[in-house]
């Protein structure tokens, strides 16, 4: 009787967002509220020696000014490490910066004042004295002995290590017919969500509760960290996230801004504002990525791959960042290294290091496009080595789709995925064939196209041990109470959220499908610590497998609560009734028994006429975890088709295709969105964003002018099929799409520019791939070429 | 970023955008489409105490055949450059060069005495003007002035316009029937400021260059006349044999600044390609 569940339904919030009808933090305006601007750091390493506010005070409408001495202990330290990282150090940080200021932008002072102006107008008058220090700022040598450490309350620059191995792998590389080889670079890049990071702290002394209105993904997370690092009542501190405008992972870490906002409010008794500027969230909010890799592949003389090799470093910011770490991505990059091939071994070593730039954590496909691109380049370089073509090399490798349960070398456990099938329908619509022709009839004509392709795996619906098991308090379940209305309408409230992807309309679909009524009918509450139930909430890809599991549980939970009192009012066996078209009817014949508004007046308004004993409550409540496997791992292949103008290093994005099999799929519409959206956020890094950083530690790029977002006149059109494996961990079946798209865009896109410049022997390793780094590389060919 | 405290005037006639430039004496700065100006105060890169609204002028407003010019009032939007026929008809390097200029929205707000007073040296419009051979007339207190783009832009945002002068319009002599355009740009993204740009004309006689006119933007402070890549043209037809002697000539003409993102001799390359690209798309009607 599914109905709703696997239609396309538009968005819900969508046309109240069109209409300019949005609620977000930055529209919030409580009364005797005050803004907050920091005054930022301008280098990158320092010591400070003196903070003159004199001047700054006495500007109009400024109400209060901190430096470090006077916030800060309102705030307990917070440490971004994890138990299960084992060997992990990062140095506790606080709102403002004490002695050391550890990144260009860390904030020294906060000034509050009437206006975000005035507030401004002050802070050109704050008189910062640092004494400048060398900062660390990238490279290798920042792990060597004695080398300049980036943090001096750290022992070396080293945050974390980790290695993984199978037993023989070294046997592998020893016996393999072809040892294929390259290093890669990836470059930092950042989210750049419409909305930037906003935030409203309300603290009301004469009740001591904390409202926190805030844009973020995990209001429930933020819950915990303010009770605890407050020393607040967790029944006291509420938090609320309206409409955001997009998340991607940016806005589920923890601040210094936010906490600074919330220890201002707590210390002057009134409602304290903070929204990041454009120019500041360059300098504060999360950077992702910033790794280089090396990585080896060993293959067998028909292009089986045997094992590979893999040594990852990356920087991160000064300090881990909290709650989630700055390790997580690193890990996930050496773990999903190889992940969709039966290779059997493997070795991978990852080195977390510190460096006095922003912080780097958890970005949308955490570590994904990294592993993805360095297994499909040497994929395809073991292709060159043997032989073989793109799509036949991955047909002898792809672990085949009857060979589940699987354990990948890396030691995750796949349930059942589609890689072969997705290969073959990628195909399909690709046309190989007609793609070389079209190749070789071009290059004839000086016109230089390329395509590439590239599989993933992707990571979602985590359990508990994800973070749980490293003692972080982030839930892996989530909650949901389903309720019907005196008039039959049904409302959901749930600990999932909301941050453009319609998270809510696909809980309406479930929850209707559950209550045989129309979505219209179900209205849905997101982001409310004081109105929805506790929860994970939305990170991880983890709103429609596991939001959705929860919210199907409670309303099949509710469906039977109205079957038993509509058997009792009908005078029916419940078990011969269910629920369609908004009434209860015969199960066998579909005929109506009673409507829904009207067991909703009875039970609201006339309970006294029901049987003696029989539960009217209306109202279920539902908690679900995952189990079995600790992952749901989505699959899928990407294709990209490229044109290449060798003279001057621009690329034209063609075409782009995607198949992809994220189990059952609940909104069809909202999916492809998710992929498309995914994909561009997959091809942004891949060719235009790039926070590039000088050697003193300077951001030169900081603003919308000079960091190059992905536009949409530069992308491609995008074609997207699927294949369906539900998960059988759930009576849903629904697992991830959020991250897919951006896993596999970037692997996809470096190989069909490498086709392209494959009759030059160039081949770019490095991402974004920018003009200048296409020339670079031609460059370099062409001198390998001629040199004697 | 919010804009530091400003006093907002509006002035109705030059005479009355003289007086209130005059009063804050090297502290106002005047006000037509915004769009540098008031981003630019919202980064804190400028404070003018002053701001006076001048797109109220008449004289700064249309576009008009005047004898042998085409008299195109500083106030003209960049859309109104893209679409107008006239400037499409007799300075069609502007009509070429607007749609590349930014986006919709800032191209509705955006003026063209503006752009050329800001002389961004990555913008388009200056190198088209200097390509047109065109002059910019200036008004003051002491009158009217003209001035040849080739004398108007003197280094990095800087211009001939004397403190308190206002630019009125652009002047760009008619073109004859059989001359031939083109302009193009390199740039990562559609609207973005571009990594080169070109705007070439020339005047053919039985099919031999007598005349080239040539300017390269983003290739320095400001917008570059390309004088021995022109010389390169005349006397011979448009070929693949002048192009290439053109696109050798450019580095007498350039010396692009060497920033650490995009070396020299990368930009020098990147304008040469660009160059024999625009030249091998000269036609007398865009």
């Amino acid at each position: 009787m599914t109905l709703h569940i696997g239609q396309p339904q538009r968005r819900e919030n969508a046309r109240r967002h069109l209409a300019g009808r949005g609620r977000f933090v930055s529209d919030l305006a409580l009364p005797r509220m005050l803004h907050a601007v920091f005054v930022r750091s301008p280098m990158a390493k320092g010591r400070i020696l003196g903070i003159d506010i004199e001047a700054a005070s006495l500007c109009p409408g400024v109400v209060r000014i901190f430096t470090a001495a006077d916030l800060n202990p309102r705030c307990q330290p917070w440490v971004g490490t994890l138990d299960h990282f084992a060997g992990m150090q990062s140095p506790p940080m606080n709102i403002l910066a004490e002695e050391s200021v550890l990144w260009t932008g860390h904030p020294v002072a906060m000034i509050l004042a009437r206006s975000r102006a005035e507030a401004e107008d002050a802070a050109d008058r704050v008189l910062v004295d640092i004494e400048d220090a060398e900062p660390v700022t990238g490279g290798v040598p920042v792990l060597q002995p004695g080398a300049a450490r980036a943090n001096d309350a750290a022992d070396s620059n080293l945050c974390y290590e980790a290695l993984l191995q199978t037993p023989d792998v070294d046997r592998a590389f020893a016996g393999a017919a072809h040892v294929v080889e390259a290093g890669f670079t990836f470059g930092r890049h950042t989210a750049v969500t419409l909305e930037p990071r906003a935030v409203v702290a309300d603290y009301d002394p004469s009740s001591g509760a904390l409202t926190v209105h805030q844009g973020t993904q995990t209001p429930y997370q933020f819950q915990d960290v303010y009770a605890r690092h407050f020393g607040l009542p967790e029944g006291k501190v509420r938090v609320i996230a309206p409409d955001v405008g997009g998340s991607f992972g940016m806005k589920l870490h923890v601040y210094n801004e936010e906490m600074g906002a919330v220890a201002a409010s707590l210390i002057l008794g009134r409602p304290v504002r903070y929204v990041a500027d454009r120019l500041e969230s360059f300098v504060s909010d999360i950077h992702a990525r910033d790794h280089d890799v090396y990585g080896r592949m060993a293959v067998a003389a028909d292009g089986t791959i045997l094992a590979m090799e893999i040594d990852d470093l990356t920087r991160i910011g000064a300090v881990s960042a909290y709650p989630r770490t700055s390790a997580a991505e690193g890990n996930q990059v050496i773990r999903l290294m190889g992940a969709p091939y039966r290779m059997a071994d493997y070795r991978g070593k990852l080195s977390v290091a510190f460096q006095n730039k922003v912080q780097t954590s958890q970005y949308r496909a955490v570590g994904h496009p990294i592993a993805c691109a360095v297994t499909e380049a040497l994929v395809e370089r073991a292709a060159e080595a043997t032989g073989c073509d793109s799509f036949e090399i991955r047909a002898r490798n792809l672990i085949a789709d009857d060979a589940y349960p699987h354990v990948s070398a890396t030691g995750y456990q796949f349930e059942k995925l589609s890689h072969q099938a997705c290969l073959a329908r990628l195909r399909g619509m690709m046309d190989p064939g007609a793609l070389r022709a079209e190749q070789a009839a071009l290059r004839a004509r000086g016109i230089y196209r390329g395509f590439g392709i590239a599989s993933f795996v992707e990571i979602t619906n985590p359990g508990a041990t994800f973070y749980g098991v490293g003692g972080a308090r982030i839930s892996a379940q989530d909650g949901a109470v389903v309720r019907m209305l005196p008039s039959g309408d049904i409302h959901c409230a749930i600990s999932v959220t909301e941050q453009g992807q319609g998270t809510e309309t696909i809980i309406a679909q479930v929850v209707a499908d559950q209550l045989g009524v129309v979505p219209e009918r179900v209205s849905v509450t997101t982001g409310d610590t004081a109105t929805t139930p506790s929860g994970g909430a939305t990170w991880a890809c983890r709103g429609a497998g596991i939001g959705g599991e929860t919210a199907l549980r409670a309303g099949r939970q509710l469906r039977d609560r109205i079957l038993t009192l509509a058997g009792a009012l009908v005078q029916t066996d419940p078990a011969t009734l269910r629920l369609a078209g908004g009434a209860v009817v015969d199960a066998a014949t579909g005929a109506p028994r009673i409507a829904l508004e009207e067991i909703g007046r009875i039970a609201t308004y006339r309970p006294d006429t029901l049987p003696d004993g029989i539960d009217h409550s209306l109202t279920v409540a539902h908690h679900f975890a995952p189990g079995g496997y600790p992952f749901d791992f989505t699959n899928g292949i990407q294709g990209s088709l490229v044109e290449v103008d060798v003279e001057t290093g621009l690329v034209t994005l063609l075409k782009h295709w995607v198949v992809e099999d994220c189990g059952r799929i609940i909104n069809p519409l909202l999916v492809d969105e998710q992929i498309r959206g995914g994909v561009v956020q997959g091809l942004g890094p891949a060719f235009f964003e790039e926070c590039q950083y000088d050697a003193d530690g300077q951001l030169t790029n900081g603003s919308l002018a000079d960091y190059l977002v992905p536009m949409a006149v530069e992308m491609p059109d995008i074609k997207i099929a699927h294949i369906e494996t539900p998960t059988q961990d759930t009576i849903l079946g629904a697992k991830g799409v959020g991250e897919a798209g951006t896993a596999a865009a970037g692997a996809a896109a470096m190989n069909a520019v490498n086709d392209a410049l494959r009759p030059f022997g160039a081949c770019l390793t490095q991402t974004p791939m920018t003009p200048l780094r296409i020339l670079d590389a031609l460059d370099a060919a062409r001198q390998e070429r001629t040199a004697p | 970023m919010k804009l530091p405290a400003f006093e907002y005037l509006r002035a109705r006639s030059p005479e009355e955008a003289w007086q209130l430039h005059s009063e804050v004496e090297g502290d106002a700065v005047y006000l037509s489409g915004g769009h540098s100006v008031v981003p630019s105060m919202a980064l804190r890169l400028q404070a003018p105490s002053r701001l006076i609204d001048i797109s109220g002028i008449a004289d700064l407003h249309g576009i008009a055949v005047q004898g042998e010019v085409l008299r195109i009032g500083a106030m003209t939007r960049h859309a109104e450059v893209m679409d107008n026929p006239l400037v499409a008809r007799h300075a069609p390097l502007l009509a070429l060069a607007a749609p590349h200029v930014a986006h919709p929205a800032i191209r509705n707000r955006g003026t063209l005495g503006g752009n050329l007073a800001l002389a961004d040296p990555a913008s388009e419009f200056p190198a088209a003007v200097l390509a047109l051979r065109a002059k910019i007339e200036i008004m003051g207190p002491e009158g009217r002035r003209h001035v040849p783009a080739d004398d108007f832009f003197l280094d990095l945002y800087e211009t001939a316009l004397a403190p308190g002068e206002i630019l009125a319009a652009v002047h760009v002599p008619l073109p004859p029937a059989d001359r031939v355009f083109a302009f193009d740009e390199i740039a990562r993204r559609r609207g973005d400021y571009a990594m080169v740009g070109v705007a070439a004309q020339a005047d053919l006689e039985e099919g031999v260059v007598v005349d080239a006119s040539i300017a390269l933007f983003s290739v320095g402070f400001t917008p570059v006349r390309a004088t021995a890549a022109q010389a390169a043209l005349i006397g011979a037809p448009l070929s693949p044999e002048s192009l290439a002697r053109a696109q050798a000539s450019l580095a007498e003409d350039l010396d692009p600044p060497d920033d650490p993102g995009f070396p020299a001799p990368r930009r020098l390359q990147l304008a040469r390609v660009l160059l024999g690209r625009v030249l091998n798309r000269m036609e007398t009607r865009p």
